[in-house]
């Protein structure tokens, strides 16, 4: 993967934005950078393979699909992901989390994701690259 | 906010006429220094809810609005169901039913002064809280739909908590017309091991005293009195409703221009008529995750009491009152002096019905609904009471908590976790949370200043202040 990713400014909450050469490169970001909200994705061991596959018309919407899987994942598996592996071909993401199960001492995660919203939800390319980026509720 | 763009009506009601595709007004109750520090999003927000179809009145913002999901946090509307109104996902929010519970316990400050520390490490260890925490309880499928029909009253039946509780909680604790059929299978599995659970961010619960009294009468109702300690308790209905929003939030965004024809401002206002399969489900959807918020601070409260008895056996807790903070209702209004069936969204806003209603407990009735204020760590939670302007105001509704006056990341670089529990500790605030993070995340400094916020809202008639509760024992999530 070579994505990069950050967080921008919401009042209450955060936003999160990855940034690759393609939309599964900028995906996998979007997702590191939601992990970042909750805890130092480095501390996070890529010991758990989970496999996620998302279905949508449009990039947007693949993106909220795909990030929202990733909150159900970590709420019912009790998870954090650090790793992110995404391909998408004809409106289909088929993307691998690695990652472990929560450990509070360890991983001090600072809240949950309850869900990436449509709120400043882009999916675009600029000089940059591709950017996938939304507000997450935590 | 730029308040050139604002037509002052009085010195804290601000408007903007319809323009555009407003349909009606959009009205923000504030003081001119509560608008000087607004952001802007919150302008284009309300003006957009004014935009939905069969809207009625005005789009209310309250003091403490703030940037939210497409509905301002602290964002009010109602809609006609007669005249194509429609219920909005994203105007409740994912934490459906987030609210505030406060218990009145019987004790003094004197009382509690040399327990402090153990109830504080007593109610950390009792009360499930953060990321990945679990509640002892797990309820197979019928069970869920048990709990998604039936609320605080299915939580009562189960042993958690007293019969008289129940009273004192909004729809005396069970929302009628929730349908668990119309809640996914995942919404379900998220909620699985949460029950019972606080969750994280800004939830708590809050051992706090009476700090100062505002309005004798209502306080004697209430049954507060300076020197008194309470326990208030914030969360919502945890993972299933975080799921129930994202579910619906998708299908309406999807629906509601192809099938329905409404043009969206913000795809975040993602709505459906209320007279539509898809608005009739998601009530049915939202008002099940109404009753698990309610079951959910029924059960928070049976740990509390299980921790008073063995640290403070003399302490008898029972509800102040339980009020929900994201919901969408059915209610009664007047408008232009007819009565009319509304279905009033309050996204980050308390509902506060005045003295008289008949929804309210006999023993509250002639005082008027507590509205119960969250504060942040370090600063006062508030009890408010309805008044009888705040229907006319707001369809009765009145602010929901300070808001963050900085970004999470703005405030992780500027607090440490540790230096902000001694600072507390210091001022004898004793914070028990399992992240460091969280709590710088959740440093008093973060927050605007609630005072401010609950002197407009009663300053606007929303409603008007009983008392000010100051932080004892903060637990975290």
């Amino acid at each position: 993967m070579s994505a990069r990713y950050e967080h921008f400014p919401h009042e209450a909450d955060v936003g999160v934005r990855g940034i690759g050469p393609t939309p599964a490169d900028a995906f996998a970001g979007a997702a590191l950078a939601m992990t970042a909200a909750i805890t130092e994705p480095d501390s996070v061991r890529p010991e758990i393979a989970v496999a996620v596959e998302c279905r949508a018309a449009s990039l947007d919407d693949l993106l909220y699909d795909w990030l929202n899987a990733l909150v159900f994942e970590m709420a019912t598996r009790r998870m954090l992901f650090g790793r992110f592996e995404v391909k998408i071909a004809d409106g289909v993401l088929t993307g691998t989390a690695w990652g472990e199960t929560v450990s509070v001492a360890r991983h001090q995660p600072a809240v949950e994701a309850k869900g990436a919203t449509y709120t400043g939800l882009r999916v675009f390319e600029d000089a940059r690259g591709w950017v996938a980026e939304c507000i997450v509720d935590v | 906010m730029d308040s050139a763009l604002l037509k002052r009506d009085s010195d804290v009601r601000w408007v903007v006429e319809p323009h555009g595709e407003m349909r009606v007004p959009a009205v923000i109750y504030a003081t001119p220094e509560l608008i000087h520090d607004m952001d802007m999003k919150v302008y284009e927000q309300v003006t957009n809810v004014a935009m939905l179809p069969g809207i009625v009145k005005a789009s209310y913002a309250m003091p403490d609005a703030h940037w939210g999901y497409g509905f301002p946090i602290g964002g009010v509307a109602a809609f006609d169901p007669a005249e194509g109104g429609v219920v909005s996902a994203g105007g409740v929010g994912f934490d459906v039913s987030c609210g505030v519970r406060t218990l009145l316990t019987g004790l003094r400050i004197d009382d509690v002064a040399p327990h402090k520390e153990a109830l504080a490490d007593a109610l950390f260890a009792t009360v499930p809280a953060g990321l990945g925490s679990e509640g002892e309880i797990r309820l197979d499928a019928a069970g869920i739909d048990a709990m998604l029909s039936g609320g605080a009253r299915w939580a009562v039946g189960r042993g958690f908590g007293e019969p008289a509780d129940l009273e004192r909680i909004e729809e005396h604790g069970c929302m009628a017309g929730a349908e668990p059929e119309q809640v996914s299978d995942r919404a379900k599995q998220r909620q699985r091991a949460e029950m019972g659970t606080l969750g994280s961010g800004n939830h708590y619960l809050e051992l706090q005293a009476v700090a100062e009294i505002f309005d004798q009468p209502a306080a004697r109702a209430f049954g507060l009195a300076a020197g008194d300690v309470v326990i208030s308790i914030h969360c919502g209905s945890r993972g299933l409703g975080h799921q129930i929003g994202t579910d619906y939030l998708r299908e309406m965004v999807a629906a509601a221009t192809p099938v329905y024809g409404i043009h969206l401002p913000d795809r975040e206002l993602a709505c459906a008529p209320i007279e539509s399969p898809l608005g009739r489900r998601y009530l049915g959807a939202m008002r099940a995750a109404i009753n698990c918020a309610l079951a959910n601070r029924q059960i928070i409260t049976h740990l509390t009491r299980d921790v008073m008895r063995r640290v403070l056996p003399q302490a008898r807790l029972s509800l102040l009152f339980d009020v929900s903070h994201n919901t969408c209702k059915v209610e009664s209004h007047l408008v232009d002096g007819r009565s009319r069936k509304l279905f009033v969204h309050r996204k980050g806003a308390t509902r506060a019905f005045g003295p008289g209603h008949p929804d309210l407990p006999e023993a509250l009735r002639a005082t008027g609904q507590p509205v119960l204020i969250g504060g942040s760590m370090g600063t006062a939670s508030w009890v408010l009471a309805g008044t009888a302007t705040s229907e006319a105001a707001a369809f009765a509704s009145a602010c929901h908590g300070a808001g963050r006056a900085m970004s999470r990341h703005q405030a992780l670089r500027t607090w440490r976790g540790r230096d902000v529990s001694d600072e507390l500790a210091r001022r004898g605030i004793l914070v028990r949370s399992p992240t460091a993070r969280g709590v710088a995340e959740e440093a008093p400094g973060a927050y605007k200043d609630v005072s401010a916020v609950v002197l407009a809202a009663e300053e606007a008639g929303l409603a008007k202040r009983v008392a000010r509760l100051a932080p004892l024992v903060v637990v975290k999530g």
